[in-house]
C-alpha cells in the first residue's frame, strides 16, 4: 500500500530578514493512509510548514520524518520522490509544453524512460480522469482539468505522501466535485492545506489549526467546525446556512 | 528592427551569425555557472515577459503609440549574460515562430538587437551609474539613459554592417544619418519606458534588480522623488543634444538624393578605390563623394560601439568571477 | 521595429494532417534553413531562379492547407521592410530610368526587388514551419539536432508562459480601462509603465515558484529527456531533396 506516515515535531523557521517566527514550534502526526485537513488564516504558515514537508525550505530546527526517512540535506532526492506536492497555481505545476511531458518530468527524473514512461504516463492520466490528454497544451485545459493533471504530475511519481495547497480554488462546482472523487479514491496520506471547510469536511475525519505558526486545534473535523467560537478566533467562517452536525 | 533574409549580404550573415553564436556559447555557460539551475525556469519566464512587454503600446502623441524593446531592461534587472541570453532568446523565437526578422538573418539580428543592447546598455548603465547618487532613484536614472544608449548602438552597429555587406546603393552616410537619427527618438521613448518600469519595479522588490545590488537596504530607503514631467523634460533635453551631435555628422556629409543628383555615374569609379572595392561593400561607400569622411564616420562609430559593448562583456566577466570567489 | 506579433504563441499551429504536418519537426527545421540559405545567396538577376524558388515556397504552402488568408496575414511582418525598400530607388545613385517623369535608379530596383524577393521568400519558408509543427514538436526536433539543451529549456519555458503573461497583461490592462484609463499622451503613461514593472515581479516570482514545482519533482539541474524518438534516413532524405532541389536550381539556372 502506497502510504506512509508523516512525524513533525518542534518545527521552527523565521524567513531571513523577518522578526518573527513563521513557523513556532509546529507538531503534528499523521498516520499511514489518513486524510488531515489543515485550516488556518491567511500568513499563519500553513504553507511555510508544507514546504517544509518535502524539504522546498530547509528546516531551521526540530524534526520531520516520513514514515522511516528523516528530511535532510541527505534524504532529499528520496524524500521528494515519496512526498508528492501539488501547488496552488496549476500553472507553477504544468511547466512544460505537453501535459504527456509534464506527466513524465517527475518520472523521468527517476530514471524511467522509453515505453515504460510512456506507459506510465498513459496510466496516470487516466487514474485522475485525464485520459486522452497527453498531447494538449496545458495553456489550453479548464481550471478543473489542470487540477488533475497537475496532480498526476505527482501521482506519476509514485508517491506515499501527497501534499495538496487549495486543491479547490477558482474551481467550479463541478470540477471541485471531480476533484472530490478523486483525492476521495487516493489511498495515499493526504495533507490539505484549504479555506474551503465543507470540503475538509467532506474529505478528511480529521482537521488541524494551524495559527500563529503553530497547531492550535487538532480534533476530528466536524467537532472542529461546530465550534464557533473557535473558527471566529482564527478568522474561519463556514458557508452561510451550512451546518456541519447536519450532514 | 527585425531584418528579413537577404538584407544584408551573406558574408555579412555568415560572420555575425558565428560572432552571435560565440557570444551565446559564453552566455550559455556563464548562465549555467552563476545562479545554477534556478537560472533556467527564470530566464524562460523573463524572456515571456520581455516578449509580452514588447506587445504593450504606449501612447506617444495624439493617439499614436511605441513599445519597449528591453534590452537594457533586462540586464538592468538580471545582469548582463542573462540579460542578453533572455533578449536573444526573444530574437529568435520571434524569427522561429512569428516570421518576424529572417532565419538567415538571425546572426546580425541577434548581434545588433541582443548582444550590443545588452552589453553596450551595460556598460553604459555602469559608467552612468558612476557618477549617480547611491539611492534607487541614481539606479533607475542609469538604467533609463542606458536604455537610450543602448538602441542608438544597435542602430549605429546595424549601419556598420550595412558598411560591409549593403544589399542596395544606400551610401553608409545616408543610413547612418538616417538610423541614428530615428533612433534618438526610439531611444528617447525607451529611456522613459525603462525609467518607469525599473522605477515600478524597484518600488515593490528592489532585491530583484541586480543593477541595484550594490546598494545597501538605508540607501534603498531613499526616495529621490523626482516627477514625471521633469523627467520627461529632462529626457527630451538630453535627445535634442544629442541629436544635434549627431546632426553635425550628418550635415557634413551631404543628403543623399541631393548626392545622388550631383554625382550621377559616380559609383563605377568608386569601386576603383582601395578601400571600396576590397574590405567594404561598394555600395555603402558608393555615392559619396567624400570616401574618408565616410569611412571617418563608421570609424568613429565603429569604436564607439565596441568600446561600450567590450567594456560591458568585461565588466559582466568580471562581476561574474567576483560572485564565485566570494 | 513592428510591434504588433500577431498571434500569440497557441494560435501559432494550425492542426491538420497535411504531409506538410506529418513531417519530422527535425528534418522540417534543417530543410527550411537550408532553402532559406540558398535563397539568400541566390543574385538577385536570377529571376527565372526566384520564380522556380516562389513556385517550390507556394507548394509547401498549399500543402499545408493553412489557407491563403492565414499565410498572407502572417507575412504581413514583412511590411516594414516593403517600405524601405521602395524608398531605395530613390536614394540610390547610378544609372537612372524614367517612370512616369519620376528618375529612378536601376542599381536601387533591383535592390527593391532582392529585398522583396528574399523577405518574401524567407518569410513564407518560416511560415510554412511554425504553422505545420506544434511547439513542443518543434522543441523536440531542437533538442535532436544538438541545439545546447539549456538553450532549447529557456525557450520551452518562454513559449509555455507567454500566453499566461499575455492574460495577465490583458487583465491589468482592462482594469486600468475599467476605471477610465485612456492615455493619449506620453506623461500618462506612467500606470502602463507600473503594470509592465508589476509583470515583471509576478514573472519573476513565477519563476521561483516553477523552479519549485521542479525541485519538487526531483529536478537535479538537468532537464530530462521525454521523447526521443529519431528520424529515420529515409525522412531525412525525403526531406532533403526539397532544399536540393532549390539548390539544383540555382546552379542550373546561374
Amino acid at each position: 500500500m502506497p502510504a506512509c506516515s508523516v512525524v513533525v515535531r518542534d518545527l521552527r523557521f523565521r524567513y531571513p530578514g523577518e522578526h518573527h517566527d513563521a513557523l513556532h514550534g509546529l507538531s503534528i502526526e499523521v498516520a499511514e493512509g489518513e486524510r488531515v485537513a489543515v485550516l488556518g488564516p491567511n500568513g499563519s504558515g500553513k504553507t511555510t510548514f508544507v514546504m517544509h514537508l518535502n524539504g522546498l525550505l530547509s528546516m531551521q530546527s526540530g524534526e520531520i520524518r516520513i514514515g522511516d526517512l528523516s528530511v535532510v540535506e541527505d534524504n532529499l532526492r528520496e524524500v521528494r520522490r515519496v512526498v508528492g506536492a501539488v501547488f496552488q497555481d496549476a500553472d507553477d505545476q504544468l511547466f512544460m509544453s505537453t501535459v504527456r511531458e509534464d506527466v513524465a518530468f517527475g518520472p523521468a527524473n527517476l530514471g524511467i524512460s522509453g515505453s515504460e514512461l510512456d506507459e506510465l504516463v498513459e496510466r496516470t492520466l487516466k487514474r485522475v480522469g485525464a485520459d486522452g490528454y497527453a498531447d494538449r497544451n496545458p495553456h489550453h485545459l479548464s481550471g478543473g482539468e489542470k487540477r488533475r493533471v497537475a496532480i498526476a504530475t505527482v501521482l506519476s511519481m509514485d508517491p506515499h505522501v501527497l501534499i495538496l495547497d487549495e486543491p479547490t480554488s477558482g474551481l467550479d462546482p463541478a470540477g471541485r466535485r471531480e476533484l472530490i472523487d478523486l483525492l476521495s479514491g487516493l489511498a495515499q496520506t493526504q495533507l490539505i492545506v484549504t479555506h474551503d471547510l465543507p470540503l475538509a469536511l467532506q474529505l478528511c475525519a480529521r482537521s488541524v489549526i494551524v495559527s500563529g505558526g503553530k497547531v492550535v486545534a487538532d480534533a476530528p473535523t466536524v467537532e472542529l467546525l461546530s465550534d464557533v467560537e473557535l473558527l471566529a478566533q482564527h478568522r474561519l467562517e463556514l458557508p452561510m446556512g451550512f451546518d456541519p452536525s447536519r450532514l | 528592427m527585425h531584418a528579413p533574409d537577404g538584407f544584408l549580404q551573406p558574408s555579412v550573415a555568415l560572420v555575425t551569425a558565428i560572432l552571435s553564436i560565440g557570444v551565446l556559447a559564453l552566455g550559455l555557460r556563464h548562465a549555467g555557472r552563476e545562479l545554477g539551475d534556478r537560472q533556467v525556469p527564470l530566464a524562460g519566464v523573463a524572456a515571456a515577459f520581455i516578449f509580452a512587454a514588447q506587445m504593450v503600446n504606449f501612447p506617444v502623441a495624439a493617439g499614436t503609440t511605441g513599445h519597449l524593446l528591453g534590452g537594457a531592461l533586462a540586464v538592468v534587472l538580471l545582469g548582463p549574460w542573462v540579460g542578453m541570453l533572455v533578449v536573444s532568446v526573444v530574437v529568435i523565437v520571434q524569427a522561429l515562430l512569428f516570421a518576424d526578422g529572417g532565419l538567415t538573418a538571425l546572426g546580425y539580428n541577434t548581434l545588433n538587437m541582443a548582444i550590443v543592447t545588452a552589453f553596450g546598455g551595460w556598460a553604459a548603465f555602469l559608467l552612468v551609474r558612476k557618477v549617480m547618487p547611491r539611492t534607487s532613484g541614481g539606479v533607475i536614472g542609469a538604467g533609463a539613459l542606458a536604455a537610450g544608449v543602448s538602441v542608438v548602438l544597435s542602430a549605429a552597429a546595424f549601419s556598420i554592417e550595412w558598411l560591409f555587406g549593403a544589399s542596395a546603393p544606400v551610401a553608409f552616410d545616408t543610413v547612418f544619418g538616417a538610423m541614428v537619427g530615428v533612433h534618438v527618438l526610439i531611444g528617447v521613448g525607451e529611456a522613459v519606458l525603462t525609467g518607469l518600469v525599473l522605477s515600478a519595479v524597484m518600488a515593490s522588490r528592489p532585491d530583484l534588480v541586480i543593477g541595484a545590488n550594490h546598494l545597501t537596504s538605508d540607501e534603498l530607503a531613499v526616495r529621490s522623488r523626482v516627477g514625471m514631467r521633469p523627467f520627461l523634460i529632462g529626457s527630451v533635453l538630453a535627445a535634442v543634444v544629442v541629436g544635434v551631435v549627431i546632426s553635425q555628422f550628418a550635415a557634413s556629409s551631404p543628403d543623399g538624393l541631393e548626392r545622388v543628383a550631383i554625382d550621377n555615374g559616380f559609383a563605377e569609379s568608386a569601386t576603383d578605390h582601395a578601400f571600396g572595392s576590397s574590405l567594404f561593400s561598394d555600395y555603402a561607400t558608393a555615392g559619396v563623394s567624400n570616401e574618408s569622411l565616410s569611412l571617418a564616420v563608421a570609424g568613429v562609430a565603429g569604436i564607439a560601439v565596441t568600446l561600450l559593448v567590450g567594456g560591458g562583456v568585461l565588466s559582466a566577466s568580471r562581476s561574474v568571477r567576483r560572485r564565485q570567489m566570494v | 521595429m513592428s510591434g504588433a506579433h500577431g498571434s500569440t504563441v497557441s494560435r501559432i499551429f494550425i492542426p491538420g494532417d497535411s504531409q506538410i504536418h506529418r513531417l519530422s519537426p527535425e528534418t522540417k527545421l534543417v530543410a527550411v534553413v537550408a532553402a532559406v540559405i540558398v535563397m539568400a545567396v541566390t543574385p538577385r538577376h536570377e529571376v527565372v531562379a526566384f520564380a522556380l524558388d516562389a513556385v517550390g515556397a507556394w507548394s509547401v504552402i498549399a500543402l499545408s492547407g493553412i489557407g491563403v488568408r492565414t499565410y498572407l496575414k502572417r507575412l504581413a511582418v514583412i511590411i516594414p521592410f516593403i517600405l524601405f525598400a521602395v524608398i531605395v530607388p530613390f536614394l540610390s545613385g547610378g544609372e537612372s530610368v524614367q517612370v512616369v517623369g519620376v528618375s529612378l535608379s536601376v542599381d536601387g530596383l533591383w535592390a527593391t526587388w532582392n529585398i522583396l524577393v528574399k523577405a518574401g521568400l524567407g518569410a513564407t519558408m518560416s511560415i510554412a514551419l511554425s504553422a505545420t509543427t506544434p511547439v513542443a514538436e518543434l522543441l523536440h526536433g531542437m533538442t535532436r539536432l544538438r541545439v545546447p539543451r539549456l538553450l532549447v529549456a529557456i525557450i520551452a519555458f518562454m513559449l509555455r508562459y507567454i500566453d499566461v503573461l499575455v492574460e495577465q497583461l490583458g487583465r491589468m490592462r482592462r482594469s486600468m480601462v475599467a476605471r477610465g484609463h485612456d492615455p493619449r499622451w506620453l506623461w500618462q503613461i506612467k500606470p502602463i509603465a507600473s503594470s509592465a514593472g508589476a509583470l515583471f515581479v509576478r514573472s519573476y516570482e513565477r519563476g521561483e515558484r516553477v523552479h519549485q514545482a521542479m525541485l519538487a519533482r526531483g529536478y537535479s539541474g538537468v532537464m530530462p529527456v521525454v521523447n526521443d524518438r529519431h528520424a529515420s534516413t529515409r525522412e531525412w532524405l525525403s526531406v532533403m531533396a526539397y532544399p536540393f532541389m532549390f539548390a539544383v536550381v540555382l546552379v542550373v539556372v546561374v
